[in-house]
């Protein structure tokens, strides 16, 4: 990964009819970068993609594409190349053939097309199947065909429209690890669309979160989810408990706040922070609060009655009423020590760390007209 | 095993049922092949003799090789233009939305529940009206408005799974906009375009009232058949001419048939995934 940007997104709206698909989206992706575009049906985050591909013409707003203004080109004159969701195989070539497709109006010598389909095939570990027909490949196979065709081309950007969305989570596992690796071994920009914040958090360099046809908030896995800027961000990115909170003074950084049953807590202050009322959103990640055994003891502790708890195999996802509280408190606990054994209704103590907590901005209003 | 499957065993007439109906519905045309090999000018049993004399007298008789050559024009003809416009109104129907699209493909499909025969009257009406000389002209453009609601559904099955998302794989890939039409729309869609065009083929060739109303002097060969009947000494070489009819129908709607499965598989295939808007 390099400092150069390869893609700039400038204030790119998209409307159809009066509906607002994309609205004034800007974002800049380096060279060598995986990128994801987070967020759920209909956020956008598709029609990004395919307006990056030429699939779709913004309203209005610039792409550059290394430095080349792009929005006018066609999808076959940009040096993008794109994998589908559907991996649209064509059906009636067989694997090789479908490598090829793109090479033969390169005109190349009948040498230099096989060696190119043959690297890009061992790159995607099918070497050998290039005579297998579409309809004989399974799902992780036709996808790895999609994979090939594309990066057969040597695009500088490769764009993923949720390839991995139609794999059982098992391939889907091994598929994500495969693509990290893929993308490391090119070299070249991925920008990944995915609803699934799992696949986002474990694969990108950086993500983008989208709601109604807006970026949410741009930033690394862990600063994404460790700190979400808005209350939808941190919904979307996994478990949060949601608190509200009173402001008790305000310092340069920081904000200190009165959080209930969990006293008072000093938070980073995140960019553009206001609370007009004094009131504020705060949230912990259930696997911040601990759960606390026999004698043990902690520097901040909390009591409460077990309500809920729902078993998952590896962890145990517990609901704790505390009295003071609006809603319980949800938790995850590995399974070594017998969380799934203990009885609803039981007394428990639970741990925490102050500094876990995040300061939530409101989520701008959403209007698509 | 569902509830219905297994309550269906039990029926112990189902079998008789069915027999009883496909004897109805075959043993006529079965009848047809019988009598045309045996040596004697009626139909009845017993049967006398095998012979091979009524085809021979086919093969020089030129009124019905005139007719069966007139058969061919029109039935090439209707099958290049109701495929033709049958991919248009397929390919409208299955990738773009737009407003009245249920009732253009609903008006597109009902010729097949008019009484043909009204068709046919209205069509000699306003052929005669705008003063078009009776013609296998007006014959080929009268089938072809009763072939393309076929030529459509045909189609539509085999457009029906096409996935979008293979032509943009193709322009993606650096190919324009023909050449994606000339590598993948057309080889994708292939076969469900012979099907239309085997399928409104056998159509044309079998079909009576409009050519009966639209074709002045120039008969097609089911005239031809109509006009023989006539004659009873004739019956045996009609059912000649007829056997080998109904052979040709059935090995080109079975080819026909054959050919649509494959474009729905290919199809279908390609956008097996599902799909997330």
């Amino acid at each position: 990964m390099t400092d150069r940007t390869m893609i700039r997104i400038d204030a790119v709206s998209k409307f159809y009819g009066i509906y607002k698909a994309l609205d004034a989206v800007s974002l800049t992706i380096g060279e060598g970068e995986f990128f994801s575009l987070l967020g759920p049906s209909g956020c956008g985050k598709t029609t990004l993609l395919r307006s990056i591909a030429g699939f779709e013409t913004p309203t209005s707003g610039e792409i550059h594409i290394d430095g080349v203004p792009s929005v006018m080109l066609p999808p076959n004159r940009r040096p993008t190349n794109m994998v589908f969701q559907s991996y649209a195989i064509f059906p009636h070539l067989d694997v090789a053939e479908n490598v090829a497709y793109g090479l033969k109006r390169l005109r190349l010598s009948r040498e230099d097309e096989a060696r190119r389909v043959g690297d890009a095939l061992e790159q995607v570990r099918l070497a050998g199947l290039g005579k297998r027909q579409a309809h004989e490949l399974s799902g992780g196979q036709r996808q790895r065909v999609a994979l090939a065709r594309a990066l057969v081309m040597r695009p500088k950007v490769l764009l993923l429209d949720e390839p991995l969305s139609a794999l059982d989570k098992k391939l889907r596992e091994e598929m994500q690890v495969e693509l990290r690796q893929l993308q490391k071994a090119v070299g070249i920009t991925f920008i990944l669309v995915t609803h699934d914040q799992y696949e986002a958090l474990a694969l990108s360099d950086r993500i983008a979160v989208m709601f109604g046809g807006k970026i949410a908030q741009v930033a690394t896995p862990k600063e994404i989810y460790q700190h979400p800027r808005t209350r939808k961000v941190a919904d979307f990115l996994g478990g949060m408990n949601f608190l509200s909170g009173r402001i008790l003074g305000e310092q340069a950084g920081t904000v200190s706040v009165d959080a209930a049953r969990f006293g008072a807590v000093n938070l980073g202050k995140p960019p553009g922070f206001t609370a007009a009322d004094g009131r504020v959103t705060l949230g912990i990640r259930p696997e911040r609060l601990r759960l606390l055994w026999d004698d043990e003891r902690a520097p901040h502790e909390l009591s409460g009655r077990l309500e809920n708890r729902a078993y998952f195999g590896e962890v145990t996802h517990l609901s704790v009423g505390v009295e003071g509280l609006e809603a319980p408190l949800s938790m995850v606990e590995t399974n070594s020590y017998g969380a799934d054994d203990l009885p609803i209704g039981a007394e428990i103590r639970l741990a925490y760390d102050p500094d876990a907590f995040v300061l939530l901005a409101e989520d701008p209003p959403v209007s698509r007209v | 095993m569902s509830f219905l499957t297994q309550r269906l065993r039990f029926l112990p007439w189902l079998p008789a049922y069915m027999a009883v109906y496909f004897l109805f519905l075959y043993l006529p045309i079965l009848l047809l092949p019988v009598f045309s090999f045996n040596d004697a000018a009626t139909t009845t049993f017993p049967l006398t003799g095998f012979t091979t004399k009524w085809y021979a007298s086919l093969a020089g008789n030129t009124a019905m090789l005139e007719a069966a050559r007139n058969s061919l024009v029109v039935g090439v003809c209707v099958a290049l233009l109701s495929t033709v416009l049958g991919i248009c109104a397929a390919r409208a129907i299955t990738r773009y939305r737009f407003r009245g699209q249920k009732a253009a493909a609903g008006l597109i499909m009902s010729p097949l529940f008019l009484p043909e025969i009204i068709v046919a009257v209205s069509l000699l009406m306003i052929v005669l009206a705008i003063g078009l000389e009776l013609s296998l002209i007006t014959v080929i453009l009268g089938q072809t408005v009763f072939c393309v609601p076929y030529a459509m559904s045909v189609l539509v099955s085999g457009f029906e799974g096409f996935d979008r998302s293979l032509e943009e794989a193709s322009y993606d890939l650096g190919e324009t906009a023909f050449g994606t039409f000339r590598r993948v729309t057309l080889p994708v869609v292939a076969p469900a375009i012979v099907s239309s065009l085997l399928v409104t083929f056998t159509i044309s060739l079998d079909e009576f009232i409009l050519a009966f109303f639209l074709a002045g002097t120039s008969p097609t060969l089911p005239l031809y058949i109509w006009g023989q009947l006539r004659f009873p000494a004739k019956l045996p070489a009609v059912l000649a001419l007829g056997t080998i009819m109904i052979v040709l129908s059935i090995v080109m709607l079975t080819l026909a048939e054959t050919l649509r499965r494959r474009a729905e598989r290919r199809t279908r295939m390609a956008s097996a995934p599902p799909q997330e808007a």
